[in-house]
């Protein structure tokens, strides 16, 4: 606790952080959560300390909103707790700063039983840098009834017979209606397409980009035509005030979206009206597609004082008490496979096919930004501005522009 | 006076300006210079890991700024804060200064309060209560808009009704400082040139036009260059109403310069943002000056 004072003596920009630190000294390990995490980790860990072997934790909730900032500026500052829930976009950034190290060998158990693509996504330069905690991905939401008025149980899995599927769809809908609703300011959806056509997006050392590949042009070209044949409409999310209520009246019979929807839409929408959507994991060229693999992972920080105690915290809250607990308080769904059979909604089933046919994203710190300006590009392209081909040129000329820091970094092998 | 009694003078001057002067250089000055230093360079999340991933890049962050949409965007928006808000500010403030100077007016300290709690009031609680007020269908606004036939406005949410919703917003929240201003000035026009006026015949208007207004000349140009650079600088009131959004439509420069500068962390971007931002104020302010001193103001 004697860091905390220097900090706070030299870094006055940061001292807000700093003295949260210092403000708490009774506890033994400090750590960062966002969201809900944030709210049920108290009694979660609580739940889990009935021997009281756990050290004390007091947990700091940040909102998602700034957290990713809170971090940055936490690491600049030297203001950093012992460890922290971090999103899964950001170990990249987080790696490449130096702010965490590998996972230490002695803790390599904590790795085991968990998706493939969620750990390839912790594993940057080879060495696995965070502990995938809860996670979620995408998944088609399905008008039942609709889809079995146009002569289908459920969206097809390839990409032509779901397309034929939804022309039908959308006939049975009626006039003013669509089939599929992709807003046109989320990047997630080109990128589920693009990642179920094997697409990379950059290259292999994530020093270009690799929009121009045949595989990125065969997603950019089908999502297009989704919208060019009227089976999406051409809408941004704001324009859409009520998501739930739409997909109930019909405006659109296929919502791509994460397992938070479940929750919705048992919330928002009538008991009667549950029977008659449905989950199915997203098509691909030629069968079951893939997705992006999301949610939450777990990481230590670099040169934490008491890291032995934070990494007794990550055990408890990786094994299977600590992982059924998590999923009991916040219906995140655990990491750990072994605790997915003991939830009952059916609805669950899909996401576990789909995670297991996930794809990791590049993890170069600059990606976020990269898929902000490529769905730019891409909204551009939908209103007419750019033909697919042009619009993969510019995506690639806009990721090579902010690659740039990147591969001076490579070249003089300082990257990650 | 003697050499001896002016050099302690002069010591004393010194003596007591220093620890101002220090206080400016230290949190004013040397920062700013630190930033226009910082706008040449490349600063990003490798230079903050290791200072030697630093380069220098002369004026290359300027060039990527003129060759950014949203950048001008965020100008664009910016432009119209000032265009719009300016003038808003200025009448609410010199009107609600007329309000509470009047003389038949009842319980003025009473309302001199009422309209300068906004002022004074935390922003993201008053926030808080704007964004009820402003909500599309719970919203206050929309059910008196309501009650006269206009159908009901997505203040927040649409991107041509969310710049007039800050504006309105940022309007409520600080025109109280003006009027303080505007009040202190009202208070020294001669009341003699006011009761010769009346004499002479002047209606309410003329004297307002021709013995009031020449007597706050300065006091408006004062509030003019304040609120030229408060437009200029808009940030919380987007900030915590919209993020910028629905469509960058409420994005300020200085709001685009936090997103560069500590969302994407490329801080050197982000001072060359505040560096085009200080030139722009500065001369916006010069012209003002100019443009008042032509008028006889100063």
């Amino acid at each position: 606790m004697n860091m905390c004072i220097d900090r706070r003596f030299f870094l006055a920009g940061v001292t807000a952080l700093a003295s949260t630190g210092c403000a708490r000294r009774s506890a033994d390990v400090e750590m960062w959560a966002m969201g809900n995490e944030a709210a049920a980790l108290p009694e979660l860990l609580r739940m889990l300390n009935t021997d009281s072997k756990l050290p004390s934790v007091s947990v700091q909730p940040l909102p998602w909103t700034s957290a990713h900032e809170k971090l940055l500026t936490g690491f600049a500052g030297g203001a950093l707790p012992a460890m922290s829930q971090v999103g899964n976009s950001w170990i990249a950034e987080l790696a490449a700063i130096g702010a965490i190290e590998p996972v230490p060998e002695a803790q390599s158990d904590l790795l085991s039983d968990q998706f493939e693509a969620v750990i390839d996504t912790c594993r940057i330069g080879g060495k696995i840098w965070a502990v995938p905690w809860y996670v979620d991905t995408r998944v088609q939401f399905y008008r039942r009834d609709l889809f079995a008025r146009a002569g289908y149980n459920a969206p097809p899995p390839r990409w032509d017979d779901w397309k034929a599927a939804l022309h039908k769809v959308k006939r049975v809908a009626g006039e003013g209606n669509y089939a599929v609703l992709m807003p046109v300011n989320e990047y997630e959806h080109l990128i589920t397409l693009a990642l179920s056509a094997k697409a990379g997006m950059l290259n292999e050392a994530g020093t270009h980009g690799a929009f121009s590949e045949p595989n990125f042009l065969q997603a950019l070209a089908f999502y297009k035509s989704l919208f060019d044949e009227g089976l999406a409409p051409l809408a941004s999310s704001t324009q859409i005030s009520n998501v739930w209520s739409e997909f109930a009246r019909g405006y659109f019979s296929v919502y791509p979206s994460g397992p938070w929807t479940i929750g919705d839409m048992k919330k928002r929408l009538p008991a009667e009206f549950q029977k008659r959507w449905g989950t199915v994991p997203n098509p691909g060229p030629d069968g079951i597609g893939s997705a992006a693999p999301g949610g939450s992972s777990l990481v230590v920080f670099r040169g934490a004082a008491n890291s032995g105690a934070a990494w007794n915290v990550v055990n408890a809250l990786l094994g299977s008490p600590g992982q059924a607990a998590l999923q009991k308080l916040t219906g995140d769904m655990p990491a750990r496979k072994a605790s997915w059979a003991a939830n009952a909604d059916t609805h669950i089933t899909a996401f576990a096919d789909q995670l297991e046919n996930a794809r990791a994203l590049p993890k170069v710190p600059e990606w976020e930004r990269i898929v902000s300006e490529m769905q730019v590009v891409a909204e551009r392209m939908l209103r007419g501005q750019f033909t697919v081909k042009q619009a993969a040129a510019e995506m690639d000329s806009r990721a090579n522009r902010l690659l740039e820091k990147r591969r001076w970094m490579v070249e003089r092998g300082r990257a990650l | 006076m003697s050499a001896v009694g002016r050099s302690s003078e002069v010591r004393a001057g010194w003596l007591l300006s220093t620890p101002a002067l220090a206080a400016i250089t230290i949190f004013f000055l040397l920062p700013a210079l630190a930033s226009l230093g910082l706008s040449f360079t490349d600063f990003d999340i490798y230079a903050l890991s290791d200072l030697s991933n630093l380069r220098f890049i002369s004026l290359n962050n300027f060039a990527a700024l003129l060759g950014n949409p949203l950048f001008w965007q965020a100008m664009g928006n910016t432009m119209w804060f000032v265009l719009l808000g300016v003038p808003l500010l200025v009448a609410t403030s010199l009107g609600a200064a007329l309000l509470v100077n009047a003389r038949m007016l009842k319980w003025r300290p009473l309302w001199r309060v009422a309209l300068f709690a906004p002022y004074v009031t935390t922003l993201v609680a008053t926030a808080v209560v704007w964004r009820y007020l402003l909500h599309t269908r719970y919203g206050l606004i929309n059910y008196a808009l309501g009650s006269v036939g206009v159908g009901p406005i997505d203040w927040l949410g649409d991107p041509h009704a969310s710049l007039p919703a800050i504006l309105i917003f940022v309007a409520w929240k600080s025109f109280g400082y003006n009027m303080i201003i505007f009040l202190a000035a009202l208070q020294t026009v001669p009341k003699d040139l006011t009761e010769a006026a009346l004499i002479d015949g002047a209606g309410a208007w003329s004297r307002f036009r021709h013995v009031t207004l020449p007597a706050i000349a300065p006091a408006m140009l004062l509030v003019a260059i304040l609120t030229v650079s408060g437009m200029f600088q808009l940030f919380a009131e987007p900030y915590v109403m919209t993020q910028g959004g629905p469509s960058q439509s409420t994005v300020t420069v200085l709001y685009f310069m936090y997103e560069e500068g500590f969302k994407w962390w490329n801080l050197g971007s982000g001072a060359a943002v505040a560096v085009i931002l200080f030139l722009l104020i500065v001369t916006v302010t010069m012209l003002q000056l100019r443009f008042a001193k032509r008028a006889g103001a100063i």
